[in-house]
C-alpha cells in the first residue's frame, strides 16, 4: 500500500532549485526539473553526506555541494565516475499538488 | 622531372630531425623513404625515463605520429631494418629483402647499449635501456618481479633504477667508481645526489666490478669481483653506448669509434651522409641530443643544396629527469691548475653550486638543487665571456635578489634576447618570443610545435612557460584561449564574456539558445560562471538566478562539512564596536553558535549555525548594524588594515580609515573570484598588502599600489601598479582595477593567474595609461555598485527567499 502524503504546491519548489522535507527521522529532499518534474531523494550524498537539496540541479542531476558528485534523480544513483546510491522516494504530481510516497519507491510511482 | 630519392637509415631523433630541417629549406627536393628498425614512428626517446617512472605515457612522447609522414609525402618503412647498402648500385637492402634505390644516403642508425662481456648477459631479464621494448619489457618485469640491479652510476642509470624504484621494485645500483656521474659531477655535488636518491629509497654499491650474471632460464643474481652476490630478478645495463656502426662498416665506409664524417656531415662516400651517435666528429662521439641536431641543421642545409654551414663540434651540458631533482653540469667542472674555483653551499636547501673560473671565463659549472641559472651559465661558458664585473653575484644567478618571491616569470622577462632557453634544441629567447608574437601562439604545444623548444627534455618548461605568460601578457588582444568553458559548450570564457555583451544577451536563456548550449539547463560548472558574467555586464538589468549560486552564494553563508552554515559579518576595515561585539555574544548564545573564532581576515565567525536559522541569526546582527561579510562569496572580502599614524609610532598615513573607506566603496561588489584588500601604513607591511588582489602600503610621500597578490594555494607577492600622492587617487585606481577584472577575468580566475595571463603591462595601459579609460572604468564599477551594495542578509532576514531556509515538515 503507498501512503501519498501532499506535502506541497509545485510553485513551492523553485525551477531548477529544490526543497527539503524533515520527519522525524530523516530529512528529504524534493527537487524540480525545468519541465516541472519533481524528484524526491534523501537529503544525503552517499560520499560523506552532503546534503544534496543544496546542489545544483541541471537535467535530471543534481551536483552535491560538497564535492561535486553527480546523482541522478529519478533512480538516485551516482553518475560516473563515481559510484554509490541514495535512496529515491516516490514523488507524484496532481493539479499543481506534489505528492510524496515514503513507501513506494521513485520507479513505482 | 624525376625528383631524386632520398633514403634515410634509422627513424630516430637526428635522422628525422634533419628531415623536418631540410622540408623547411627544400620541400619538393626529393621522394623520400625513412626506414626504421622499431615498428614506431618518430618518438622522443629522452622521454623513455619519463614513461618509465609513470610521469608521462607513450602516447605522449611521439614526435611525428603517421599522419606526419603522410602530409609530407615521406614513404615510412618501419619494423625492417637495413642489413646492407650497395654503394656501387646505390640502394639498400631491408631484412624483408626489399631493394629501396636512392641518390643520396642518410644514416641516423644511433647507437647500442654497451652490454658488458661477462658470462650470463644473454640470459633472459637482463637488458640495455634505449627503447620503447626496453621500456616495455621493464613495466611488464616490474609487475610480476620485485628486484632489480642497475649496472651503471651515471645519467641513463639513475634514471631508470629511479623509474624502476617508481614502480614499486627494490633497486640497487652498481657502480664501478666510488662517485655517480663521474663524467658530469664533481665528489659533492655527486655525495647530494646519492644522498637524495638513497632518501628515497635505492640502494648503492660503490666500487663494485660485475663478474657474472648468474642463473638458468632466467637472470637469479648478479655477482661480482670480490664474490659478492646481488638478487636480481631483472638487470639493466646502462654502463654506456657504442655508435651503430656495423652496416656502415660493411659498406665499406671509413669507421673508427662511430662513422666518420666531415663538417658537412658527409661520409667517406660523398653520396652518403650520416648524423647522430652514430657518427665520429673531429674524434668526439656524441651521447645527447644537442650536438645532434645542431649537426642535423647542417646536414640538411647539405642536403637541400644551400650548404655553406659547417659544423664544428659542441660544448654539452647535462641535466638529469629524475623529478625531484634539479642537477645541471656543463664542461670542465672538475679545476686543474691555477683554476679558480666559486662555491655555493647550503645543505640545509640541499643547494650546491660550483664554478670554475679560468682567466675571468667560465670554464665549467655544477649545479645542485637550484638550476635555474644553468643556462646562462652555459651562455658564458660558450661564449668565453669575462665575468670580471659581476663577479661577485656571479654565484647568485642572473636575477636580482629583490626579484624573491616574483616567480620564474620576472627573472625570464629580463633575459636578453639571446639567452638560450632551450639547450637540447639551442632556442633563444627572441626566437620564442617573436614566435609568440608573430604567429599567434596560446599554448606551450603551439610553442613547441613552431620552435622545437621544450620539445626534447622538457626541463626548460617552466621557462618557457613563463615566457609564454609574460609575452603574451604584453600583446595581449583579447584573442580567445581556446578552452571551452565546461562540457555543455565548445565556447570559451572569452568568446562567451564578449558574446554576451556584442549581442546583448541579457537572460542565461539567451546566451544558451544564441550560442547554442548542448544541454538544457548547463551544468554546476557553467550556470555560476554565466550568472556571473551576465550579472557582471548588465548591473541592474540582470535578474540573478539563485539556482545558478553555488550554495554559498544561494544561502549566504558557507557551508560546512555536516550541512550547517557560518556566519561572518563585516567589519569594515577590520574595526569593530562594543555593542557589535555584544550583539555577537548575545547571537552565540541565543542560536548555540558551537564555535566562535578570529579569522584570518580580521572578523568573528560564527559556526554551526543551523540553515533555518540563518534569517534569525542575520536579523540579531542587522539590528547592531551588521551586514554580510560575503565570507562565502566570489565577492569583495575583506580589506585588513593595521593600525597606522593614528597610534603606530612608524606609521606614515591613516592606513586604518583608508582601509575603511576601500572597503565601504567596494563591499557587495561580485566577481570572478574572491577579491581580498590590504592597507598597511608603512612599508614594514603589518596588514600583508603585497599579497592581497589590491594592496597599499602606505609611504611617507604618499601610497604605493599593488595589484594581484595571492596568499593561499599558490603564493604570488603582488606587482607595483603605481604610487599615487591621495587617497581619492587611492580609490580612483582600486575602483578601476576592481572594474577590469570584473569585466574581463574569467570566472574562477583570481586576480593573480589573471594578472600573468594578460600582463602586467596591460593592466597598467588600461589602468594607469589610458586616463579616459580609467574614469569610465571607475564610472562602471560604481554604476554597478548601485545595485550591488544591498545587504542580502537584511533582505532574507525581511522575508525573501523565505523557502530556502524553511523546509517542509512532515510527521510521521
Ligand atoms: C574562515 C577562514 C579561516 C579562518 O578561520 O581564519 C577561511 C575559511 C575558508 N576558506 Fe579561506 N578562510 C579564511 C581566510 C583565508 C585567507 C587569509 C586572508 O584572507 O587574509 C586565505 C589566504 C589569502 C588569499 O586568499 O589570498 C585563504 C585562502 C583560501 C583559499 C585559497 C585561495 C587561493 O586563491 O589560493 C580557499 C579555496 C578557494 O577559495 O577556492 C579558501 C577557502 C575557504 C573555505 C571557504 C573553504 C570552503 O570552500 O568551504 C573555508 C570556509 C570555512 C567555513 O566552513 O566557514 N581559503 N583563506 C578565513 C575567513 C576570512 C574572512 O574573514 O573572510
Ligand atoms: C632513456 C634515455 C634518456 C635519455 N635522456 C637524454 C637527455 O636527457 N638529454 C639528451 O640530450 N639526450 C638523452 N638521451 C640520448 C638521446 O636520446 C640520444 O642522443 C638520441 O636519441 C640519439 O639520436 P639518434 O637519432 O642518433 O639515435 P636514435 O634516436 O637511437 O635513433 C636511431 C634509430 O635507428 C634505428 N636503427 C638502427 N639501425 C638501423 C638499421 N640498420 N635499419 C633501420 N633502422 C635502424 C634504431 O632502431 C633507432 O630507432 C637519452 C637516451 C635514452 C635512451
Ligand atoms: S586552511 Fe583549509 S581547512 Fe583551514 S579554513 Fe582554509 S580551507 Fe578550511
Ligand atoms: S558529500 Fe557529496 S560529493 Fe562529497
Amino acid at each position: 500500500m503507498n501512503d501519498w502524503i501532499v506535502i506541497a504546491r509545485l510553485e513551492d519548489i523553485p525551477r531548477l532549485g529544490s526543497r527539503t522535507v524533515v520527519t522525524d527521522t530523516l530529512t528529504i529532499a524534493l527537487f524540480r526539473t525545468r519541465d516541472d518534474r519533481v524528484f524526491a531523494l534523501r537529503d544525503s550524498c552517499p560520499h560523506r553526506g552532503g546534503p544534496l537539496s543544496q546542489g545544483i540541479v541541471h537535467g535530471t542531476t543534481v551536483t552535491c555541494p560538497l564535492h561535486n558528485w553527480q546523482i541522478d534523480l529519478a533512480s538516485g544513483q551516482v553518475l560516473g565516475p563515481d559510484e554509490g546510491c541514495v535512496h529515491a522516494y516516490g514523488v507524484k504530481v496532481e493539479e499543481g499538488l506534489v505528492h510524496l510516497s515514503l513507501t513506494a519507491h521513485q520507479s513505482a510511482a | 622531372m624525376t625528383r631524386r630519392k632520398l633514403v634515410v637509415v634509422g627513424n630516430g631523433m637526428a635522422g628525422v630531425r634533419t628531415l623536418e630541417e631540410m622540408l623547411k629549406l627544400a620541400p619538393d627536393m626529393y621522394d623520400i623513404t625513412v626506414i626504421g628498425a622499431e615498428p614506431h614512428p618518430n618518438y622522443n626517446r629522452i622521454l623513455l625515463s619519463p614513461v618509465l617512472s609513470g610521469d608521462k605515457a607513450l602516447a605522449d612522447i611521439v614526435l611525428n605520429g603517421h599522419e606526419w609522414y603522410e602530409e609530407q609525402g615521406i614513404r615510412l618503412l618501419t619494423g625492417d631494418p637495413v642489413v646492407a647498402i650497395d654503394r656501387a648500385a646505390r640502394h639498400v637492402v631491408t631484412a624483408s629483402g626489399r631493394r629501396e634505390p636512392y641518390d643520396r644516403l642518410l644514416l641516423a642508425t644511433g647507437s647500442k647499449p654497451f652490454m658488458v662481456p661477462v658470462p650470463g648477459v644473454d640470459l633472459p631479464g637482463v637488458m640495455g635501456f634505449r627503447d620503447i621494448a626496453d621500456v616495455e619489457a621493464m613495466l611488464a618485469t616490474a609487475r610480476s618481479h620485485r628486484r632489480a640491479v642497475v649496472i651503471g652510476g651515471g645519467l641513463l642509470g639513475l634514471e631508470a633504477a629511479n623509474g624502476l624504484h617508481r614502480n614499486g621494485m627494490d633497486v640497487t645500483v652498481v657502480h664501478l667508481l666510488d662517485s655517480l656521474m663521474e663524467r658530469q659531477l664533481d665528489k659533492p655535488a655527486a655525495a647530494l645526489l646519492r644522498y637524495a636518491l638513497e632518501a628515497r629509497g635505492l640502494r648503492f654499491l660503490m666500487e663494485a666490478r660485475t663478474r657474472a650474471i648468474l642463473g638458468e632460464d632466467r637472470v637469479r643474481a648478479v655477482q661480482f669481483e670480490d664474490g659478492l652476490e646481488v638478487e636480481a630478478d631483472l638487470v639493466v645495463m646502462a654502463v654506456g653506448i657504442r655508435p651503430n656502426i656495423e652496416l656502415a662498416r660493411a659498406a665499406g665506409l671509413h669507421c673508427e669509434r662511430g662513422i666518420v664524417v666531415h663538417d658537412t656531415l658527409q661520409t667517406f662516400d660523398p653520396g652518403i651522409y650520416a648524423v647522430g651517435e652514430c657518427v665520429q666528429h673531429r674524434s668526439t662521439c656524441y651521447g645527447l641530443v644537442a650536438p645532434l641536431f645542431e649537426q642535423a641543421r647542417v646536414c640538411a642545409s647539405h642536403l637541400a643544396h644551400v650548404g655553406h654551414q659547417r659544423y664544428e663540434g659542441s660544448v654539452t651540458s647535462t641535466k638529469l629527469k629524475v623529478t625531484g631533482i634539479d642537477l645541471f653540469s656543463a664542461g670542465e667542472f672538475n679545476e686543474g691548475e691555477g683554476d679558480e674555483t666559486l662555491v655555493l653551499q647550503d645543505p640545509a636547501q640541499g643547494v650546491y653550486k660550483k664554478l670554475v673560473i679560468r682567466d675571468n671565463r667560465v670554464k665549467g659549472a655544477v649545479l645542485y638543487g637550484d638550476t635555474l641559472d644553468g643556462s646562462w651559465y652555459f651562455q658564458l661558458l660558450r661564449e668565453g665571456t669575462d665575468i670580471s664585473g659581476f663577479r661577485a653575484t656571479l654565484l647568485f644567478g642572473r636575477h636580482d635578489l629583490g626579484d624573491a618571491g616574483h616567480g620564474d616569470e620576472t627573472r625570464v622577462a629580463a633575459l636578453p634576447d639571446d639567452a638560450e632557453i632551450c639547450g637540447c634544441n639551442g632556442v633563444c629567447k627572441g626566437e620564442i618570443t617573436t614566435a609568440i608574437a608573430a604567429k599567434g601562439l596560446f599554448t606551450l604545444d603551439d610553442v613547441r610545435a613552431h620552435t622545437k623548444a621544450s620539445s626534447s627534455c622538457g626541463s626548460c618548461t617552466g621557462l618557457v612557460e613563463a615566457l609564454l605568460a609574460a609575452t603574451v601578457g604584453q600583446g595581449y588582444d583579447p584573442a580567445p584561449s581556446r578552452k571551452p568553458l565546461c562540457k555543455c559548450t565548445e565556447h570559451s570564457h572569452d568568446d562567451v564574456i564578449r558574446t554576451i555583451r556584442e549581442q546583448e544577451l541579457k537572460t542565461m536563456a539567451a546566451v544558451f539558445d544564441f550560442m547554442e548550449w548542448q544541454t538544457p539547463d548547463g551544468c554546476h560548472a557553467c550556470r555560476p560562471a554565466l550568472n556571473y558574467y551576465l550579472l557582471a555586464a548588465w548591473p541592474g538589468e540582470y535578474v540573478d538566478d539563485a539556482q545558478s549560486r553555488f550554495i554559498n552564494e544561494r544561502a549566504h553563508g558557507n557551508i560546512q562539512k555536516d550541512g550547517s552554515y557560518s556566519v561572518v559579518p563585516r567589519f569594515f576595515g577590520g574595526l569593530v564596536k562594543p555593542d557589535e561585539l555584544r550583539a555577537i555574544a548575545d547571537v552565540a548564545d541565543k542560536f548555540q553558535a558551537r564555535e566562535v573564532k578570529v579569522t584570518g581576515g580580521q572578523r568573528i565567525d560564527l559556526f554551526g549555525i543551523a540553515k533555518e536559522d540563518l534569517p534569525a541569526v542575520w536579523a540579531d546582527l542587522g539590528q547592531a548594524g551588521l551586514v554580510s561579510g560575503h565570507a562565502y562569496g566570489k565577492a569583495l572580502r575583506t580589506c585588513k588594515t593595521c593600525v597606522g599614524s593614528e597610534w603606530c609610532r612608524f606609521g606614515t598615513q591613516d592606513s586604518t580609515g583608508l582601509g575603511v573607506r576601500l572597503e565601504e566603496m567596494t563591499w557587495g561588489s561580485w566577481m570572478p573570484h574572491k577579491f581580498k584588500m590590504a592597507v598597511s601604513g608603512c612599508p614594514r607591511n603589518c596588514a600583508e598588502a603585497t599579497i592581497k588582489d589590491f594592496g597599499v602600503v602606505c609611504v611617507d610621500s604618499g601610497y604605493e599600489l599593488h595589484i594581484g597578490g595571492n596568499g593561499g594555494i599558490k603564493v604570488r607577492t603582488t606587482d607595483i601598479l603605481c604610487k599615487v600622492d591621495t587617497e581619492e587617487e587611492v580609490l580612483e585606481h582600486c575602483a578601476a582595477f576592481i572594474q577590469l577584472y570584473r569585466e574581463e577575468a574569467h570566472y574562477l580566475e583570481r586576480t593573480a593567474p589573471w594578472v600573468e595571463r594578460v600582463g602586467l603591462a596591460y593592466v597598467k595601459q588600461r589602468v594607469l595609461e589610458d586616463a579616459a579609460g580609467r574614469a569610465a572604468l571607475v564610472e562602471r564599477f560604481l554604476h554597478s555598485q548601485r545595485h550591488a551594495q544591498v545587504d542580502p542578509w537584511a533582505e532574507r532576514a525581511r522575508g525573501a527567499a523565505a523557502g530556502e531556509f524553511t523546509p517542509l515538515r512532515i510527521a510521521n
